[in-house]
């Protein structure tokens, strides 16, 4: 019964959204407004529609119903109910339906915006984001339905369809398989609802940029309707990829948080589109330049989502993270086709229209720099895109299955990185227009000098490895540029206005909240640098199989087997846990808990390691493998990973910046009460 | 004492073999040690599972392979000699990266082409946009007053 | 709207709407074209499953872990059954017993039997062999190449070739019985008659 209701409620939101596109598009083409009115009230019907359909899958995943296919494949008993909520996106065909919930929630709340200025725009928009849902809506109509039921067919298959196959009894399980133990984690709660925030929300940029130009619009004033759009959207995809690596080094157990596996590269993919984006719109607002630029970017960004979901979604890749090969591959192949060929035809076609005001003054100036981080992000978009897609095409021509690896993508964006780095700590210093190497120079110098202290002090405190020191020194310089920018804008109200200096820095970041939360997310930036650098050279790990009391070395920690214990839990599964104490310098440090988490109804085990974590370092236990009769030999690997709580501290900082950069700025475009100017343009 | 040592050893063999868990590295006797085992492995790839290295890999399938390492190790074989055996025994795809052989080598040298054209491709356009300069604004503001000039630039730039 | 925006720009020699460079058109479309190629043949591959009957069995070599070589070529005229095993493989001890009694059924009527152990170790497939006392040709599928000739998904499979080198009966996953298997062989010798 709820079942029905929920895929009824999916047919309805397919053929509406295909009635609103069609309408928007009739009544833009024929002039003839109504068309267009009634489009956009399609488009608003499809968000509640969908919320009656997910409303329905999530009642149905909480109370059980086995006779579901979705939920027998990712729900069981044993679960606690809210994983079974989560479960949702725990599969391909619940996951395509938050999907569109998410879509259809973004452009409602996009669509309810005045539109008086840009009314011609508004048909458009409807037109492809109404298509785009289509489209999403059929996979999980016709393909990968939610709400199919599992059936006994008459030659003892079991066969997933919304109605009665002939000669087919329907099947009731008592349990379902459950979800996959890896998923069972509270990150699942905010890591895929986050990357999907962050995909979904640039089909609103893109949708803008395409009714643009449609209407062969030359300014850029869509790029200021959707400036905060294209802000929430990278705000969420860095925060699910930040969210990921963070889960990876909890639970996967091989004390690493980011393995460079294909469909974490579709992820980041879109990610290094849109930062460049971020940047150089800031270019295109401030000078009128790189009009097409951005254009190109913002297609480019939307179509790097929709090509990571078919990557991830369609079987054509091998990857830890991929869903299982479906149906929807082919549906997928072409609606990514027709996206990229009507986007960049009509690109090309309407490249003369985008009207461009293109100089520079100096190689200094901050367009300059901007164009130089364009070209570096863009970098490491082609070089992560390559090592992506090579492994496919070499498989086509060679016949063989290759394998490209962190060992490709570590040493070709390593340089890339520490350039952007670098463009970090002098772009700041720079001004639009003018600027030479002069002037950079002269401001540079002094915190230039000031960061050389830090590989001196490296060199005597032991650390020679020379990736490290350049990296650490640059990290450094960034940030005693970001907060000497702080510190020279404080200053400056602290003169101007008599504001004492805390108070001065909390008026500075209120007035121009996109520029210092950009230092703050650069701050984040250099947090993590340092935590990334110090666990990738100098991580240490060592195996060991020990019985009961006897110990292990790693550094200048010494770890020992005290117990373990094995027992049954009463959601399903069976424990083994050990109890580790750790001894740093001779001192008792912390006991730790490693254990291997075998499931049952999914036969499959998880390692929990477990941790010591501390600013300096994480001493990272996890048990591998276990004589369960016995019990007195246990077989441990020991990591030591250093400075890689900074990652996550980043990460916060990182967000917090995002926050400010973000928050709705009352007062948009204030000047400085000094120049004149402002008092007429202030409205 | 090495006696009882071994006698426990082999003792400790029998049970582990019929466990369900994935059996412990043997215990210690002088062969190569767990690390260089793991040396070894974290280059490789898991021949079956989808992208796991070798060193982390939980499966059996991946403990024996781990045990063919060890068994070569003890052979006195070094490291490119037991990378080269894995990848004629699954394949190219156990190693990390394809080896720079054929059409494989497109994968490294594609890259550094790319970006030199990259950076040629900036280079002509930076210098087309530089070429364009704009007139001096001096020319057409001395009439002006120089505040109403820069007015005119903020309005412009407004465009609202 | 656009001749509003072109008089307060005096001030700046405004490039209008640059032209587009022929050549940065077209390696953009053949970069999109190709990309999607690559994509929808890589699709197509993946959507491929194991080869079916009647498919042209391409020529593989198996080298036996005795270390005699085996060109399928050369069993063109005899029925050729070829069983996908590892080790670690739990159904597929299910079935070796059944194999081997096949095996020797048939032997004399001039059915090869071949095994392909999958992804193994050597040490560990020896003993696999002797512990169900198999005794026709097993080798290991160097390189994956002939489980990828035969795209298989996983162990165990058989495929049965024909005379003619095609494809003549397929068999995904374990055997049940020795009559399954014998039943599957006669099959396919009566349609050869």
């Amino acid at each position: 019964m709820v079942a029905n209701i929920g895929y009824y409620a999916l047919v309805i939101t397919f053929l509406v959204s295909i009635y609103g596109a069609g309408a928007a598009a009739y009544g833009a083409l024929k002039r003839k407004p109504e068309f267009v009115e009634s489009g956009r009230y399609a488009m608003l019907l499809t968000w509640p529609l969908l919320t009656v359909a997910s409303a329905a899958i999530i009642w149905l995943l909480a109370t059980g119903h086995y006779e579901i296919g979705f939920v027998a494949s990712v729900t069981s008993n044993s679960m606690p109910t809210y994983l079974k909520v989560t479960a949702l996106w725990g599969g391909q065909e619940g996951s395509l339906v938050f999907w569109a919930w998410l879509m259809a929630a973004f452009t409602s709340a996009a669509s309810l915006r005045k539109w008086d200025r840009d009314r011609e725009l508004l048909p458009w928009f409807i037109m492809v984001t109404m298509i785009t849902l289509a489209f999403f809506i059929s996979l999980t109509v016709f393909f990968e339905n939610p709400f199919a039921r599992l059936w006994l067919s008459a030659d003892g298959q079991q066969v997933a369809a919304m109605l009665q196959p002939t000669g087919a009894v329907p099947l009731n399980p008592p349990d379902g398989r459950g979800l996959n133990p890896l998923l069972r984690h509270p990150g699942m709660i905010i890591h895929p609802p986050a990357l999907y925030l962050g995909f979904v929300a640039y089909v609103i940029p893109y949708a803008f940029a395409m009714a643009a130009l449609i209407t062969r619009r030359s300014d850029d004033r869509w790029i200021r309707i959707t400036r905060r759009w294209t802000l929430v959207a990278w705000i969420f995809l860095s925060l699910g990829l930040i969210l990921g690596g963070r889960w990876a080094y909890d639970v996967l157990g091989w004390g690493g948080y980011w393995g460079w596996d294909p469909v974490e590269i579709a992820a980041l993919l879109p990610w290094l589109a849109g930062t460049a984006f971020l940047h150089s719109v800031m270019v295109q607002e401030k000078k009128g330049m790189l009009k097409h630029w951005n254009v190109v970017l913002i297609i480019l960004t939307y179509a790097l989502v929709i090509f990571g979901t078919f990557l991830s979604r369609s079987g054509v890749l091998s990857s830890v993270h991929a869903f299982a090969k479906s149906a929807i591959g082919p549906m997928f192949f072409i609606f990514i086709g027709v996206t990229f060929l009507v986007s960049l035809s009509l690109l090309i076609n309407r490249w003369e229209m985008l009207k461009g005001e293109n100089f520079l003054n100096s190689m200094f100036s901050r367009e300059a720099l901007f164009l130089l981080n364009n070209f570096l992000f863009m970098g490491i978009l082609a070089v992560s895109f390559w090592g992506v897609i090579f492994p496919l095409l070499s498989e086509l021509i060679t016949g063989q299955k290759i394998t490209v690896g962190p060992p490709f993508y570590e040493r070709a964006n390593g340089p890339l990185g520490l350039g952007l780095l670098i463009l970090m700590a002098i772009a700041p210093l720079s001004a639009y227009a003018s600027s030479s190497w002069k002037t950079i120079g002269r401001a540079l110098w002094k915190p230039a000098l000031v960061s050389l202290l830090v590989p001196i002090t490296l060199y005597f405190g032991e650390i020679r490895n020379p990736i490290a020191l350049m990296g650490y020194t640059v990290a450094a310089l960034v940030a005693f540029v970001t907060l000497y920018e702080f510190w020279r804008g404080a200053n400056a109200r602290n003169r101007r206005h008599g504001e004492n200096f805390p108070l001065a820095l909390w008026r500075l970041v209120g007035r121009n909240r996109r520029r210092y939360g950009g230092y703050v997310i650069h701050l984040g930036v250099v947090l993590m640098a340092f935590g990334i650098i110090g666990i990738e050279v100098y991580q240490t790990e060592t195996q060991a199989t020990l019985s009961r009391g006897e110990q292990v070395t790693l550094g200048s920690y010494v770890m020992t087997y005290d117990d373990l214990s094995i027992f049954d839990t009463n959601d399903g599964r069976n424990v083994a846990r050990a109890v580790v104490s750790v001894y740093k310098d001779g001192k008792l440090v912390d006991e730790l808990y490693p254990r291997k988490d075998y499931y049952f109804d999914s036969q499959q085990a998880v390692t929990i390691p477990g941790t010591r974590s501390t600013l300096e370092d994480d001493f990272y236990v996890i048990l591998v493998g276990l004589d369960p009769d016995s019990r007195s030999h246990a077989t441990f690997k020991v990591y030591h990973n250093p400075l890689v709580n900074l990652i996550w501290i980043g990460g916060v900082v990182f967000i917090i910046g995002t926050v400010v950069a973000v928050w709705v700025n009352s007062d948009r475009r204030r000047w400085s009460k000094a120049s004149p100017a402002s008092a007429i343009t202030q409205a | 004492m090495r006696k009882l040592q071994i006698a426990m050893g082999i003792t400790l063999g029998f049970i582990l073999f019929s466990q369900a868990f994935a059996p412990p590295a043997h215990a210690q006797d002088g062969g190569p040690t767990d690390d260089e085992v793991n040396a070894i492995a974290r280059e490789l790839y898991c021949p079956v599972c989808e992208n796991i290295p070798l060193d982390v890999c939980p499966t059996q399938a991946c403990e024996q392979w781990r045990a063919t390492i060890r068994e070569k190790l003890v052979l006195g074989w070094n490291d490119d000699q037991i990378k080269d055996y894995f990848a004629d025994q699954y394949g190219p795809r156990v190693l990390a990266t394809p080896p720079a052989e054929g059409f494989n080598a497109l994968v490294y040298i594609l890259p550094p082409v790319l970006f030199i054209i990259g950076a040629f491709i900036l280079y002509r356009v930076v210098r087309s946009w530089r070429v364009e300069k704009p007139i001096p604004k001096t020319e057409k503001v001395e009439s002006h007053d120089p505040y109403i000039a820069k007015l005119e630039q903020e309005l412009r730039r407004r465009d609202e | 709207m656009d001749s509003i925006e072109n008089s307060t720009t005096d001030n700046y020699k405004e490039s209008p709407g640059k032209a587009r460079p022929k050549w940065g058109v077209v390696l953009v479309w053949v970069f999109v074209m190709g990309l999607l190629a690559v994509l929808g043949l890589g699709l197509v591959r993946s959507q491929r499953g194991s080869i079916s009957v009647g498919d042209r069995v391409p020529d593989l070599i198996l080298t036996t872990f005795e270390g005699k070589e085996i060109d399928f070529a050369d069993l063109h005229g005899q029925i050729v059954v070829v069983n996908f095993w590892a080790s670690w493989c739990k159904p597929c001890e299910q079935e070796a017993v059944e194999l081997e009694q096949a095996y020797q059924m048939y032997k004399d009527q001039g059915v090869v039997f071949l095994g392909v152990d999958y992804v193994d170790t050597e040490t560990e497939a020896r003993a696999y062999l002797v512990k169900f006392g198999i005794t026709y040709p097993n080798g290991p599928d160097l390189g994956t190449r002939i489980s990828q000739a035969f795209r298989t998904i996983g162990v165990p499979e058989t495929y049965i070739i024909g005379p003619d080198g095609r494809l003549a009966a397929v068999r995904i996953g374990p055997y049940i019985s020795l009559d399954e298997i014998a039943n599957q062989i006669e099959t396919v010798m009566a349609e050869q008659k």
